[in-house]
């Protein structure tokens, strides 16, 4: 699992969208388990289904119920009949104990558990990476928790992700590797013990300091 | 400002679509009594309510009945003799009316979204449909109503083409389809993009195509929002169902309301049209006035988008 940290502004949500080609880049090359992703002709909807991105303000569809919300990227994307799809929803919606809450409309869940349906929407395609965008940032403290809760059980299993969190204390538990990113750029990278404790970059210990003083770790 | 096809501003035409509506906010507690009554509820504001109405309407009949014009007004007007013979008449005349609407609607939802749904495909290469769409609202909203029945009506038949029906009533009805279809793709376009691009984006990141996305997430979305200026455009529909009269050859409501007025010399038969309009069409009005507060009232507790 890979953290990106930096302040706002500092590129990591662009750089989340330019993975799964939502932005157009400008330069470069992104490769995805060995296939370049970035030549021209690539088939866009095709890299999108083996990435699945959460974004900080979940972005369910409002006019369908969570199971819907579930089954139809799998259905019309990926082309599993109704029956496995749906499968597929029960399954992970009870694993994130969000069962109950399955013929339920969106405006219905709180926060937390829109989120946590928003990644049950992106798991359920069984893509190899999962992107997360300040997944926590919308939410209020208390809701924080289960969602990081699914994270952690995610990471534990084994799926690799890219994360952009303000979340430092969860970051310093969870990640492989922290990517400090600063104007556009990675100014900094390394596990976490070394990026929190030891940062080489003044400007990586200006943000941490910062966050410290903002009692965020 | 927008403007509804009889050249008239149409202050309906923007009611309800998000965004473009800046009209009246809920009353601060939302209460049913203090909305209807304008006070503060209770068995004391509703007397005082009925008594200044009947005041109110009271004194402004009798001024009417009592005013020397009256008589000749009430006998070219509203005479009972002739509202109760020409009724029957016209309201059976009426249901060539409701054809047409109804022929017209069903066309114009679909046709309509069409052109919308033109009008938003991306990209250089669809360059030429997009502006084949624009031209086309452009020139339908452009034009007198009545104009384009006339040329459709007059025109159509004297070109005595191969394969082109002769029939006015076909004319008049796909008049009413070219030009309604303007207006109400501008309002399924305004609904349209009035669904978050977040939407959009999280549908593509699924994987699901431009065109699933568009089906599945935008357009239910999209309809839904826009419901009322569809029902308001629709009832703008219904009354230019009268225009048909001006090619003569259909004999719906108005027709026919014009022909008994020449062979009575008398104008009640008129008030007869008008009143079987406005129990079609204010019902409607109410409703979609209810819809829009329903709706209001729903963004305004639930926030979601």
């Amino acid at each position: 699992m890979v953290c990106l940290i930096g302040a706002s502004g500092s590129g990591k949500s662009t750089l989340l969208r330019c993975i799964n080609l939502l932005e157009p880049i400008d330069a470069g090359r992104i490769w995805i388990e060995g296939d370049e992703v970035t030549v021209d002709g690539v088939d866009v909807n095709a890299v999108r289904r083996r990435i699945g991105i959460v974004f900080q303000a979940f972005n369910l569809f409002p006019h369908m119920t969570v199971r819907r919300n579930v089954t139809l990227a799998q259905e019309k994307a990926l082309g599993r009949s109704r029956g496995d799809a749906d499968a597929r929803a029960v399954e992970l919606l009870e694993r994130f104990g969000l069962g109950d809450k399955r013929d339920d409309y969106p405006d219905r869940l709180s926060g937390g558990q829109q989120q946590r349906v928003a990644i049950v929407r992106a798991l359920a395609m069984d893509p190899d990476i999962m992107l997360l965008d300040e997944v926590t940032s919308a939410l209020d403290p208390v809701l924080v928790a289960e969602v990081l809760d699914v994270i952690r059980e995610l990471a534990a299993a084994g799926m690799t992700m890219v994360i952009a969190t303000h979340e430092m204390g969860f970051a310093r538990d969870v990640a492989n590797r922290v990517c400090f990113l600063y104007d556009g750029r990675i100014l900094e990278e390394g596990p976490p013990q070394q990026m929190f404790s030891e940062p080489r970059e003044a400007s990586t210990r200006r943000f941490l300091d910062r966050i410290i003083a903002a009692g965020r770790m | 400002m927008a403007w509804g096809p009889g050249g008239t501003p149409d202050l309906h035409a923007s009611r309800g679509v998000p965004g473009l509506d800046p009209r009246a906010p809920l009353p601060p507690d939302g209460s049913r009594r203090s909305r209807i009554l304008g006070g503060d509820g209770g068995g004391r504001s509703i007397l005082i309510a009925i008594a200044s109405t009947a005041v109110f309407f009271g004194v402004i009949g009798a001024v009417i009945v009592n005013s020397p014009g009256w008589p000749s007004i009430k006998e070219a007007f509203f005479d009972g003799e002739v509202f109760a013979d020409s009724f029957p008449k016209i309201l059976e005349r009426f249901w060539v009316n409701v054809f047409i609407f109804c022929v017209a609607e069903a066309f114009v939802l679909v046709f309509a979204l069409a052109i919308a749904v033109l009008r938003s495909l991306p990209g250089p290469v669809f360059l030429p449909l997009r502006l084949a769409a624009a031209a086309y609202t452009d020139v339908f909203r452009g034009l007198p109503t009545i104009l384009v029945i006339l040329l459709l009506g007059f025109g159509a038949p004297a070109l005595e083409l191969q394969g082109l029906p002769d029939s006015d009533l076909f004319w008049a009805i796909v008049a009413l389809v070219l030009v309604y279809s303007a207006y109400v793709a501008e309002v399924y376009r305004a609904g349209i993009e009035s669904v978050h691009p977040s939407q959009v984006a999280a549908a593509r990141s699924l994987g699901l195509s431009r065109w699933q996305s568009l089906r599945f997430v935008v357009l239910p979305q999209a309809v839904r929002r826009v419901i009322p200026p569809l029902l308001n455009d629709f009832i703008g529909l219904q009354k230019d169902s009268a225009l048909v009269a001006v090619l003569g050859g259909v004999i719906e409501g108005l027709r026919e309301t014009q022909i008994i007025t020449s062979a009575r010399f008398d104008f009640t038969p008129y008030m007869t049209l008008a009143l079987i309009y406005l129990v079609i069409t204010i019902p409607m009005t109410r409703f979609v006035d209810w819809l829009i507060q329903r709706d209001r009232r729903r963004r305004q507790a639930g926030g979601t988008l």
